[in-house]
């Protein structure tokens, strides 16, 4: 790798266009050529000395990542004044653009409306150094605890489930004799090499500690009582903490007999507190739960599609249990599916064949539906829309027909959102214009009209959502402290589309950030900068919360994430910084002004408020946790609120 | 106190005599500074001439040249200092040439000649008689960095050498044909010539630059730089930018070269071998460069193997001489004072731990008997005058033994349990950290120039009353000392404010009345820890400074920085009492020998030096590292150092044979610390990695037979161990390990930021 970089060192020279540029944007017109390559050279000469200096400073500040104030202080090492107003931490973003066969890249310039900045609230006060102390090691062995990495990485986990006879059983050569040689690398490897040799799987025990047994009781107690505030702390303790991969299969089991149980015993909440363990263990990003399926499907698929789940299934809300069930299942399919264990195949089978039969009651034809369209846009298209008209018929035949019996009817009811629900953004997108209601009767035949009015709204929805898409065009980044908030987020369960897109444009609120470095005088190298940080909302959402701060500590303090409207799904940041001079001296540096915006999309609901509470309130226990999966909190940041 | 005194005045008149020498031969101040507080020079094997001499002999000091030159340069210098009444100078310098043309080496050292009479010359000068039997030598002694235009000459000086060279065109020939020679000799001599592909390979390139052939130079880079040994990458880099003969001036990566000789080690055998073929392909250019510019350390019996090349080889200037680690070290410790330990055994029975009484009889008379006997390695009790001890250090004392007596031995059966001091919102960047010696205390020094320290135990740091209110006191009471101290004033944590740049280390003095700090801004500060406000600015150093630390005595404490000079300091002086120069790049770590004679420096030149306080020495040249040195740390008897560098690796070094003796591989980034137990059965080392590493520090020092034979030449055959050393490796929650500490009862301490 070295090598081929090599070359590449030694005729990496700036172009000479960019002199140009750059001597026109200072005014001089004509430069020669040679001109232009003395000076190319000469730059990237000087630009590569600093650069080594800059990484002596990274190096001593014990960074990995090169910072513009390592810049600014190798500048000063070579006597050279630093530059002024790049303080930012974050990414500096540069707009590109070409035209009359010239490529640009500037920075964004946009006006600020200094009141709308004046009046928003100030953010919160960015949380102190401290001090925390926990035991890495306790004579020669790590404890799993939050504060410590897990004992197996997810990535061994994954190998193990994969690969079983490569794998090395952490939790074994823990129990081993050698004790003190702790998880060393030593003993992983000679471990490894051992078993390549006999090639036999040794017998694997799963003895817990008295420590392990304790909590496996504490919170399969606390999952399944009563007091709703336990339980919301039991399930946090199962999402985030590392050290669980030891229980993994007394959870799953736990889970799966659970269900056997209780839906015999149609236990509505009961089933409800076993599928959100089973969320909680999925949102874990120490655990590899893939050995675990074929305990934990069932159990799943069971509360998608089970005939009855509760006493009174024309009172109780067996139907939000169903939908969260099913998207806990489209969760599984999208992590676990591989080409070897074809679990979305098998399951989109089992559901198929349970909504082709007719005798299928309202409840299980409800969950296959609720579990095929969780599978996709592409599943819904294939396996329900060419069903439509069928189903609108048996529909139909409940409805209009002679009263059976109340819980068909609203189990049919049931159906009919459901179905409109999904199929009308999926016919959005793919059924061209226009859209004529006796058309679409023709197609679906009973749901038709409804459908063709959904399709509609949908549209609508999707031409402002794409309006949306086109004001915000900016650099989309993220700011450092929401790094941690949203690094949760991706490390959460496979892709999941921007929010961007889905924001419906009168509940934006655009966030202002404005940085503004003070002048410095030369004599004084290294001033602290005052940084204004401004939040501010867009015209339209005057009753929203609105935020500013007014911060003057040199390295950006950490943009809290303001409260936001539980509404609204998207917070673009808008980040201006002004360089010191164009502050000072509007006159002589208003045509050098340097504005940079950063506007940063915020996962939404990012505060931990939310979740807590999402996980507090009993009634909308399935939905909000459902809205809490985008929102979970790594174990990072509960670590750092201490 | 007197003592102490004394001979600070003298330290300090040692530290002036250079200085006026100096401004009476109307050079640099600065320069000179670094280089004559250097006196190591003294009586060394072939050193290149520092800017005094360079100035004055500079033009015709072309080594290889014909004699009739040499003489001229020989008049030249005694010419020169005839003209400043340096009689003493003069007659040295005589007596030294007619020494040398008796010499029939290499004509190498006849530069050396002209190089040494400089020396002698400064050296003379100054008041102070130096023990001449000290055959230590830095090379490039006049590394003082050059900065700004006023060293503009000097710089030119050093760059003349290069001109006049030969066809641009033929260089690549010249260096293929080396390369196919070394190819065709027997593979025991091709490791030991292979050695002199860099050093070649950079001097032809600047060459080349140096007269102005760009794109020959270009083409030599892109053909040659592929072949050169992976460790020299960061080098080559520096070197890949450096096209034009004007980036040369004020290029320190260059001036090193120049100035400092690139050391080889090679066999007799394999030196013969490469002189018959050089001489007999006429191939002059090649020699030449071999005369002027490298240094090749010959010795007698089995050319080295490439193993052992390699670990040995990867600094900025080749390896250390032999010589150079030839002087006497005296590792021992000092012995401790006598104290009457009360032994209160009521407190140690009230602690019902089983196996302890045994444990502790053998321990205590072991250490009754080490404090009687003098141990023959260590200096004497006043070589450095220490202070003396007050009443609250004896008392520190007392619980330093007592806890001792409760001390955990450590082992690969008994690891230590380690505790993570996590700084979190750390969002500013923590640089430093440091504990007291009696793990009270942590200082953090952070990228927003503060500096913070914190009390871990539950006693919080009150600051003492201020002047008004302390008159009220009564001064009687017996608690007066409890009655100063400021109640409100009490918290956990105090900032100290007043640098002007990122800190960049911390110290604790050892009676955790002071503490150091060392900063971006080029000073080292002073606080104190009864008031929490600066005491003293050191300025010195006019860039960063990256180290600071006090002694294991107190009051002297060394600090090292950018401009590559370590400088060591008493509290009560605003001028650094020593200055010690030689390394040729940046010094980004500085350690304290425990019984303070001697402090170790690590340097972005890739090596580490150890100099004795007493004469400015620098009595050992450790090399073998292949990336700037970030953490040092002296086993507790004083014999070991360990070394820590961003290539992950820990190197260890028996300070007495000046050996390598232990290479241990495991991180995959920069060692930022490293820590012996108390007793050194374990070393601890953190990295940027986000692990911290227990190693088995008594098998690596076992392992090692050192032989009179290796320990005569150096060539060590190292064990490629490092799996079995490795005790533990326990990683971090995306925390990297910047500080380490072993409390006195063996629990470790770790520290760092959170850094999500």
């Amino acid at each position: 790798m070295a090598d081929e970089r090599r070359p590449k060192q030694c005729s990496l020279v700036l172009p000479t266009e960019s002199m140009k540029v750059m001597a026109e944007s200072v005014g001089v017109g004509q430069l020669q050529e040679e001109c232009c390559v003395a000076l190319s050279e000469e730059v990237s000469y000087r630009i590569k000395e600093i650069a080594q200096d800059a990484l002596k400073f990274m190096h001593h500040g014990k960074r990995r990542k090169l910072t513009t104030n390592d810049i600014d202080h190798a500048l000063k090492l070579k006597n050279v004044e630093p530059l002024y107003g790049f303080q930012s931490q974050e990414f500096i973003p540069f707009r590109f653009a070409s035209g009359g066969g010239r490529e640009l890249h500037f920075y964004e310039e946009k006006e600020v409306d200094l009141s709308d900045i004046i009046n928003t609230p100030l953010p919160r006060v960015p949380l102190d150094v401290s001090l925390k102390a926990h035991w890495l090691s306790i004579e020669g062995v790590q404890p799993a605890i939050p504060e410590n990495p897990p004992p197996v990485s997810k990535e061994q986990q994954k190998v193990e489930s994969t690969e079983p006879l490569k794998a090395v059983k952490p939790g074994q050569e823990e129990e081993g004799p050698v004790q003190g040689k702790g998880q060393g690398v030593t003993s992983a490897e000679s471990k490894g090499k051992e078993k390549s040799i006999s090639r036999l799987k040794p017998r694997s025990t799963h003895e817990l500690s008295v420590e392990q047994q304790l909590y496996y009781k504490e919170i399969t107690e606390a999952c399944v009582g009563s007091c709703e505030a336990k339980r919301a702390e039991a399930l946090q303790s199962i999402a985030t903490d590392p050290g669980l991969y030891q229980m993994l299969p007394r959870f799953s089991t736990f889970i799966s007999e659970g269900v056997r149980v209780n839906v015999v015993q149609n236990n509505l909440a009961l089933l409800i507190y076993l599928m959100r363990m089973v969320k909680a263990l999925m949102d874990n990003p120490t655990l590899y739960l893939e050995k675990y399926l074929h305990e934990l499907i069932p159990a799943v698929v069971t509360c998608i599609v089970s005939k009855q789940l509760c006493l009174r299934p024309d009172m109780d809300n067996h139907w939000a249990l169903r939908d969260f069930a099913a998207r806990l299942m489209a969760q599984i399919c999208k992590t676990f599916s591989t080409t070897n264990n074809n679990i979305q195949s098998r399951i989109t089978k089992t559901f198929t064949k349970s909504l082709l039969d007719d005798k299928t009651q309202w409840t299980t034809r409800y969950g296959s539906i609720a579990g095929l369209a969780e599978l996709g846009p592409d599943v819904i298209k294939t396996l329900i829309l060419p069903r439509l008209s069928i189903e609108g018929a048996r529909i139909k035949a409940v409805v209009e027909g002679p009263v059976i019996s109340n819980i068909d009817k609203i189990g049919a009811d049931h159906v009919q959102s459901l179905l409109l629900k999904h199929c009308a953004s999926v016919i959005a997108k793919t059924r061209p214009l226009p859209d004529n209601v006796d058309q679409y009767r023709a197609d679906y035949g009973y749901l038709g009209s409804m459908l063709c009015s959904h399709v509609v709204k949908a549209r609508a929805q999707a031409a402002l959502q794409a309006q949306q898409v086109n004001r915000t065009t900016l650099t989309i980044t993220q700011p450092r402290p929401t790094l941690t908030l949203s690094q949760g987020v991706s490390t959460g369960s496979g892709p999941r589309t921007p929010n961007i897109i889905k924001v419906p444009s009168s509940l934006t609120l655009p966030v202002q950030t404005l940085v503004s470095t003070r002048p410095v005088t030369p004599a004084q190298p290294s001033p602290p900068a005052t940084k204004y940080i401004v939040m501010s909302t867009s015209t339209a959402a005057a009753t929203s919360p609105q935020v500013i701060s007014l911060t003057s500590s040199r390295s950006s303090s950490p943009i809290t994430s303001t409260a936001p409207s539980s509404t609204s799904t998207l917070q673009p940041l808008v980040k201006v910084e002004h360089t010191g001079q164009s502050v000072t001296t509007p006159g002589a540096g208003g045509s050098r002004t340097l504005q940079k915006y950063i506007v940063v999309s915020l996962p939404s609901a990012v505060s931990s408020e939310v979740k807590a509470s999402s996980l507090s309130s009993p009634s909308t226990a399935v939905d909000s946790t459902v809205k809490a999966d985008r929102t979970e909190l790594p174990g990072a940041s509960t670590h750092s609120s201490h | 106190m007197p003592t102490v005194c004394d001979t600070r005045s003298e330290m300090a008149a040692v530290q002036d005599a250079p200085v006026e020498a100096d401004n009476e031969k109307e050079i640099k101040t600065e320069t000179l500074n670094d280089a004559a507080g250097n006196h190591a020079s003294a009586a060394g094997g072939v050193i290149p001439s520092p800017p005094v001499a360079s100035t004055s002999s500079s033009g015709p000091a072309k080594a290889g040249g014909p004699g009739s030159e040499e003489q001229q340069t020989l008049m030249a210098v005694l010419q020169f200092l005839k003209k400043n009444n340096f009689v003493g100078a003069v007659d040295v310098l005589r007596r030294e040439a007619g020494i040398l043309e008796d010499s029939d080496e290499s004509q190498g050292q006849e530069l050396a000649a002209s190089a040494l009479g400089g020396a002698e010359a400064g050296d003379a000068t100054c008041t102070l008689s130096r023990a001449s039997s000290c055959t230590t030598s830095t090379p490039a002694v006049a590394a003082a960095p050059a900065k700004g235009g006023e060293d503009q000459p000097d710089v030119n000086v050093v760059l003349s050498a290069y001109s006049q060279q030969g066809d641009p065109a033929l260089y690549q020939g010249y260096y293929s044909g080396l390369k196919k020679f070394v190819e065709s000799v027997l593979d025991c001599h091709r490791a030991e010539l292979s050695q002199l592909f860099y050093p070649l390979f950079v001097h032809m390139y600047l060459e080349l630059v140096y007269n102005n052939h760009e794109t020959e130079a270009k083409a030599f880079f892109e053909k040659f730089s592929g072949d050169q040994e992976c460790y020299y990458q960061d080098d080559l880099r520096v070197l890949s930018g450096l096209t034009k003969k004007e980036h040369m001036k004020g290029n320190e990566t260059l001036l090193d070269f120049r100035t400092s000789k690139f050391v080889l080690r090679i066999s007799r055998d394999s030196y013969q071998l490469l002189k018959r073929h050089l001489q007999e392909r006429q191939n002059n250019q090649i020699w030449n460069i071999i005369q002027e510019h490298l240094y090749i350390d010959i010795f007698d019996g089995m050319p080295r193997s490439k193993s052992q090349i390699d670990s040995m080889s990867g600094s900025l200037a080749g390896e250390a001489k032999r010589e150079a680690n030839k002087a006497k070290v005296f590792y021992g410790l000092l012995k401790e004072p006598e104290i009457d330990v009360p032994l209160d055994d009521e407190d140690e029975e009230g602690e019902n731990e089983e196996g302890k009484p045994k444990k502790k009889k053998p321990k205590k008379d072991s250490m009754g008997s080490k404090s009687k006997k003098q141990d023959p390695n260590a200096p004497q009790q006043n070589r450095i005058p220490l202070p003396e001890l007050k009443d609250s250090d004896k008392l520190d004392k007392i619980m330093y033994m007592k806890e001792a007596t409760k001390r955990i031995r450590l082992g690969p059966e008994s690891l230590p349990s380690i505790c993570f001091y996590t700084f979190l919102n750390a969002y500013q960047g923590l640089t430093a950290v440091d504990f007291t010696d009696d793990s009270s205390l942590i200082a953090g020094g952070f990228a927003d120039s503060t500096v913070r320290v914190w009390s871990v135990t539950p006693k919080k740091l009150r600051s003492v009353k201020s002047a008004a209110d302390l008159n009220l006191i009564d001064k009687e009471s017996d608690d007066v000392l409890e009655r100063i101290m400021d109640e409100k004033s009490a918290s956990e944590s105090k900032i100290l404010y007043g640098h002007s740049g990122p800190v960049y280390g911390v110290s604790f003095s050892p009676d955790r009345n002071y503490l150091l700090s060392c900063s971006e801004d080029g000073t080292v500060r002073l606080w104190s820890l009864q008031t929490f406000t600066c005491l003293v600015g050191y300025k010195g150093h006019n860039y960063p400074v990256w180290d600071t630390q006090f002694s294991p005595y107190g009051y002297y404490f060394i600090s090292g920085g950018h401009d590559r000079v370590a400088r060591l300091w008493a509290t009560d002086h605003y001028q650094p009492l020593r200055m010690f120069a030689g390394h040729l790049a940046d010094i980004t770590c500085t350690q304290f020998h425990p019984n303070s004679n001697y402090v170790a420096t690590g340097s972005a030149d890739r090596t580490v030096r150890l100099w004795d306080i007493l004469n400015g020495n620098c009595v050992r040249i450790f090399t073998g590292h292949k990336g700037p040195i970030h953490s040092l740390a002296f086993s507790p008897n004083g014999k070991y150092l360990a070394s820590g560098a961003t290539d992950g690796r820990v190197l260890l070094w028996d300070i007495g044979h000046g050996l390598m003796i232990g290479e241990l591989k495991g991180h995959t980034d920069t060692v930022y610390s490293l820590k012996f137990s108390r007793d050194g059965e374990i070393l601890a080392s953190g990295s940027m990695d986000n692990t911290v590493r227990l190693w088995d520090s008594i098998k690596a020092f076992d392992d090692i037979e050192t032989d009179d034979f290796t320990a005569a030449t150096g060539h060590i055959h190292l064990p490629e161990n490092s799996q079995e050393l490795l005790l533990g490796t326990y990683m971090t929650k995306s925390t990297p390990v910047i500080h380490l500490h072993f409390t006195r009862r063996n629990l470790l301490l770790a520290a760092g930021a959170y850094n999500p």
